[in-house]
Parts: C-alpha cells; sequence; structure tokens
C-alpha cells in the first residue's frame, strides 16, 4: 500500500529525515511513530501528504507517487496536531466544505460526528469553539471519507477523557476493517491496546519497526510505555 | 466561484476589521466631497485618501490573513485538491472581499457625486491597487515563514511604494538634473505601482501643476492616450507579475 523508498530531508543544512526506508502491504495496523521531539516523525509524516518534498528518495502510495497525483490524497485521513477554520464559519459550512472539495458527499461515515455531539453545535461559529472541540471537528473530518490510510498527529492532546475514549474506539474499529493508521504521540502509555506496530525514530532514522506483540515478547514488559523505557535505557547505557 | 474561495469571500467580509475599514473609508470619502467647495477638488482629495489608505489596507490585511491561516491550508492541502488551485481559491476569496469593501464603501459617495469617467477611473484605480497589493501580500506570504517579519516587510513595502520612492527619485532627480534623466525618470515612475495609479487619475483630472516632473515627461514622451493604456497594463503587470511568482513559490514550498 505504502513503500518509502531512502527519503532524504533536509531543511536547509539541518538533515532531518536521514534515509528512512518503511514498507507497508496491506492495513489492519495501527502503527505508533514515536520518538523524541524533532525525531523527523512529523515531516514523515508531511512526505506521506506531499506538504514537504523531500531533496530525494520517494513515497509511493498504491502504486502512485505522491509528488505527481494530488488525487491520491483520496486515500488518506489527516488530523493535523493543531488545525484551524476560518473564524466567521460554522461548524455544518466546514464539513460542506471539505465534502465539496472531497468531492464525495454522500457516501460519508459520520460517526465521530454524532458522538462527538457536534450535530448539536452545527450553527455554532469555529471561531467561538474551544481546542478541545476543533480537535474532534478535525478528528470527525479525519475519517469522514472511508480513507483507506488514516494519519493522526498528536490526536489525543486537548481532547477530554471522554472524546479521547470516543476516539479510541473509533481507531480500533477502523483497525478491525482493514484501514492503516499512524499515529504519533508524545504520551507513550496513550498507545498501549491501540498501537499493534511501533516505529521508533531518533535523529531523523528508523530504530525499529516491529509489532508490539514481538517487541513487548524481546523486552520482556507488559506495556509499551515499559517496552520503550527499557529500550531508551538500554540505548544511553550502550 | 468556487467553495473555498466564497468561504474566504464571506470570512473577510464578516471580520470586524473589514466593517471598520468600510466605515472609515465611506465617511472619508463623503466628507471629502461634503467638505470641498467644488467636484474635482473633493475627488483629487479622495483620489489621494485612496492611494493612501487601500493599499495599506490590502497589504497588510491579505499578508496577516494568509498568515493566520496557515493551519488551514495545511489541512486543506491534506486533501485531494491542487496546490495551484488552492492559491488561486486564497486569491479570488480575499481580494475579492476587499475590492468589494473598497468599492461599497468609496464607491457610493463617488458614484452619486461623479457619475462620469472621472468616478469610474477612480474606482477602477482603487480596485487595480486593492489587486497589485494582494498580489504582493501574497508573495511577501510566500516568502518568509516569519508572520512578524512578513507584516514588516509589507508596512515597508507600503511605507516605500507611498512615502519614500518620491521622495528618492526626487533626490535623484535634483542630484542628476545636468545629465539627460528623462527616460530614466519614466522608466522609474513604471516600477511604483501607486505612481501610475496616481499618473491616471493626475491625468483625467488635468491638474498638470500636480502631475511632478515624471509625471510631466512621462505624459511629454508618450502622450496622453498612450500613457493611460500603458500604466493600465504595466498595473495589470503589476498584478499579475507578482501573483505568478508567488504561485511558482507556493507550488514547490514546504509546507511545516
Amino acid at each position: 500500500m505504502i513503500t518509502i523508498q531512502n527519503l532524504h530531508k533536509y531543511y536547509q543544512k539541518l538533515h532531518v529525515l536521514k534515509g528512512i526506508n518503511l514498507e507497508f502491504d496491506d492495513g489492519k495496523r495501527c502503527i505508533a511513530l514515536i520518538g523524541p521531539n524533532a525525531c523527523g516523525k512529523t515531516t514523515l509524516i508531511k512526505c506521506l501528504l506531499n506538504l514537504v518534498t523531500p531533496q530525494s528518495g520517494e513515497v509511493i502510495i498504491s502504486g502512485r507517487n505522491v509528488k505527481d497525483d494530488p488525487a491520491i490524497r483520496k486515500l488518506i485521513g489527516f488530523m493535523p496536531q493543531a488545525a484551524s477554520f476560518p473564524k466567521h464559519l460554522s461548524v455544518a459550512e466546514t464539513f460542506r466544505l471539505i465534502r465539496s472539495v472531497r468531492a464525495e458527499a454522500d457516501n460519508t461515515d459520520d460517526e465521530l460526528y454524532r458522538s462527538f455531539r457536534l450535530d448539536a453545535i452545527a450553527t455554532k461559529k469555529m471561531g467561538a469553539l474551544s481546542g478541545g472541540t476543533v480537535q474532534k471537528v478535525s478528528a470527525a473530518l479525519a475519517f469522514m471519507f472511508h480513507p483507506q490510510i488514516i494519519i493522526l498527529d498528536e490526536p489525543f492532546a486537548g481532547l477530554d477523557p471522554l472524546a479521547s475514549g470516543i476516539l479510541k474506539e473509533k481507531i480500533q474499529k477502523e483497525k478491525e476493517n482493514g484501514k492503516l493508521i499512524f499515529i504519533t504521540s508524545h504520551v507513550i502509555s496513550e498507545l498501549d491496546n491501540l498501537a499493534s506496530h511501533i516505529i521508533f525514530m531518533e535523529e531523523g532514522r528508523i530504530i525499529f519497526y516491529k509489532s508490539v506483540h514481538m517487541l513487548l515478547e524481546e523486552t520482556g514488559k507488559h506495556t509499551i510505555t515499559d517496552a520503550i523505557m527499557k529500550i531508551l535505557i538500554q540505548t544511553e547505557n550502550e | 466561484m468556487n467553495n473555498i474561495a466564497k468561504i474566504i469571500f464571506l470570512d473577510i467580509l464578516k471580520s470586524k476589521i473589514t466593517f471598520v475599514y468600510f466605515i472609515v473609508l465611506s465617511l472619508v470619502t463623503w466628507i471629502s466631497f461634503l467638505v470641498e467647495d467644488s467636484l474635482s477638488k473633493g475627488l483629487l482629495t479622495v483620489a489621494y485618501i485612496v492611494l493612501f489608505s487601500v493599499p495599506l489596507m490590502a497589504l497588510l490585511y491579505s499578508t496577516i490573513y494568509i498568515y493566520n491561516s496557515r493551519e488551514f491550508i495545511t489541512l486543506l492541502l491534506s486533501q485531494p485538491i491542487k496546490r495551484g488551485t488552492l492559491w488561486s481559491s486564497l486569491y479570488l476569496g480575499i481580494s475579492g472581499s476587499l475590492c468589494l469593501a473598497f468599492l461599497l464603501s468609496a464607491g457610493i459617495p463617488i458614484i452619486i457625486y461623479s457619475f462620469d469617467m472621472t468616478g469610474f477611473l477612480i474606482l477602477s484605480i482603487g480596485t487595480a491597487i486593492t489587486l497589485v497589493s494582494v498580489s504582493l501580500s501574497f508573495l511577501i506570504a510566500v516568502f518568509t515563514d516569519d508572520k512578524s517579519v512578513g507584516i514588516g516587510l509589507s508596512i515597508l513595502l507600503w511605507m516605500f511604494f507611498t512615502l519614500l520612492y518620491d521622495a528618492i527619485m526626487l533626490f535623484l532627480l535634483f542630484q542628476f538634473s545636468d545629465y539627460p534623466i528623462d527616460k530614466l525618470t519614466v522608466l522609474l515612475l513604471m516600477l511604483n505601482p501607486i505612481d501610475l495609479a496616481r499618473l491616471q487619475i493626475m491625468m483625467r483630472l488635468d491638474v498638470s501643476a500636480m502631475l511632478g516632473y515624471s509625471g510631466a515627461v512621462f505624459t511629454h514622451f508618450l502622450g496622453t492616450t498612450f500613457s493611460t493604456i500603458l500604466s493600465f497594463i504595466l498595473l495589470t503587470a503589476w498584478i499579475g507579475i507578482p501573483y505568478r511568482f508567488s504561485l511558482k513559490i507556493f507550488r514547490e514550498k514546504d509546507i511545516v
């Protein structure tokens, strides 16, 4: 489904991605992208969306290079770390706008829209919403058009526990439905019982990409948090 | 008009700053006509106000609007949409709303007091200057990711075109008055959209004393009709060229 080949990205002299190679054949996976600040997680995500152009290497999704074909993004649902919308736009108008851009108005997944009770605030202006509610709008939009690939950049930041629970449930459900889901999060404990695979990045390189099951087995731990902590301590000692 | 352009157009029209711009420009235009004892003096005052305030509002407001829409632009670019389509929609939405605000505020009194070619010319010039300023702000916004630098640049550019440019030109004219620099003066005039717009209005109002040295040389060399046509072509270039450059940069830009 996605092939990332020898991706190198520089911001001026800063080498942010140092030869990333990854391959994701099928869905039914929830892949957590973790690593310290400035390790290149967000840049990697932005390369998938062609928001950032790498100096070398390529990203192929379903046989097409993301650079050449904007229509490929029909396959992707994206929830950015911080979303903002025109202030005077109502919630309903925001959804109408994105629907018109996607041109897939008929067949939409409104589950999160209803679960987050966004229908109750449909006439409210986006400028009057709290940060958490804007996140809910952003999350509902990411899942709305039945994308095969869902990219969630710090999805739980700003969400209340109830909304976080709803979103986690939705992520699990879509994973079972065969979707390929990427999540970045600074809070590793949020990924327990959610991620099926882990990509650990450091200084622009992939340190490892393995299933959670294998990670726990190798480290002898019971949670992702403990396993990652053990690896970090080991790396530091070496 | 496509949906993104429509949304941005309405968003700007509903903003408080646009409303204040509308009220202030309306009031000043009405007062200019009411206070001045003759119509041509009133039109001249209005023309000066338009040439001074319209580029400031258009440059500054659209630069800030683009910076404030950065996350929205990122979200839209993650959808199956071409960058060129998004950029042109943004341009259409921002320039459309600012042109409408200008036409409704200054336009109504101008049409009431001067429903003729002169009134029409001032409105066309105000619209053209709005479009030029929005194009320049698009260029500034893709040139630097730093919002404060972008805002600073747009204020500097406004000051340069409306105030400093003429001072520099006058300085050059005095310093090199012994040399035949007429053609250079004409060339310099073409490089300032505000001067081009001013020249149009002065020629129409036939206030040759206020044409200034460069304006007089311009009309002397090219004749009134040809000057008018040429300056409109140049103003169109001032709209098109910065926009095309901004589009080229935006197409290849990293959205960070």
